[in-house]
């Protein structure tokens, strides 16, 4: 099995808080993160695919189709964003990282078949590292 | 348990199928396809696994990992054109899959009757683009 793993890089800012909890709960659950203002991270998104070797290409993947694709549906809406208020997805959802991978993951699920054929690459892994502390990963269903 | 080595080596190559236009090449490779070349500075990380042995507390000696994938892979890929020097990759396109898996080739049979198996090949061919291959079977 062949695996391939591309690194993708976005800068946004983010606010923990949950209109479920009160403020005193919010402070106590999210700490740091809770700051009304917001902060920021520079993220690093990997992904990594992995499928048959294409014998003739050499290929298990079009790297710079999949960048497109990347950059397309997520770097280009989150990169230089405050998540709370500019991706749509997180005026529902807490942007936790956790979160941030499965918005992530959903939107490149949703157009995977329209770049890539469906005996070819498969979506494997998502990681999200928001600090270089911290590395969340979630294994593609 | 896992040991992991990591070995550095610079090398130029250019991913082109001979059968195909320029035109062609450069929609599937990208830049990879300009026909001069051009290089990488590819990182790669060699992952064995095994029982520590009870008398040395090692699950395979170091300096000997270090000594195989420098044989097999350091010395004839390090400040090569991959294409015209390292064979297969005057058949074949040396992109990081097929790099990847010609190291593996090269360095499964040493490990053939030793304690410790081969487990992973991880290449770099820049710090964001890495390939993981863990053998044909998997």
């Amino acid at each position: 099995m062949i695996r391939v793993t591309r690194r993708y890089r976005f800068a946004a800012s983010h606010r923990l808080h949950s209109e479920r909890f009160s403020e005193g709960e919010n402070r106590a659950l999210y700490g740091k993160c809770n700051n009304p203002h917001g902060h920021g991270h520079d993220y690093v998104l990997e992904v990594s695919v992995s499928g048959p070797l294409d014998p003739v290409s050499g290929q298990v993947i079009n790297v710079s189709a999949l960048d497109n694709l990347v950059a397309s549906r997520v770097v280009h809406d989150f990169d230089h964003k405050y998540m709370n208020a500019d991706v749509r997805e997180f005026q529902e959802v807490v942007p936790t990282s956790e979160n941030i991978l499965r918005v992530i993951e959903e939107r490149l699920a949703a157009h995977w078949h329209s770049v890539f054929s469906g005996d070819g690459p498969r979506l494997e892994a998502i990681r999200l590292r928001e600090t270089k502390r911290n590395l969340f990963e979630l294994r593609a269903s | 348990m896992l040991i992991t080595r990591k070995a550095e080596f610079s090398a130029s190559h250019v991913c082109a199928q001979s059968s195909l236009t320029l035109e062609q090449n450069r929609a599937l490779y990208g830049l990879a396809a300009n026909p001069n070349g051009h290089g990488h500075n590819y990182v790669l990380e060699v992952t064995l696994e095994g029982d520590p042995d009870p008398a040395t507390g090692m699950v395979f000696d170091l300096k000997q990992l270090k000594e195989i994938i420098h044989k097999a892979v350091i010395e004839p890929m390090d400040h090569r054109f991959l294409n015209y020097e390292v064979p297969p990759f005057d058949k074949v396109v040396p992109t990081a899959e097929n790099v990847a898996a010609e190291i593996w080739n090269r360095l499964e049979p040493s490990f053939e009757g030793s304690p410790a198996r081969l487990q992973n090949v991880r290449l770099y061919e820049t710090d964001d683009l890495y390939v993981d291959y863990a053998g044909a079977r998997k």
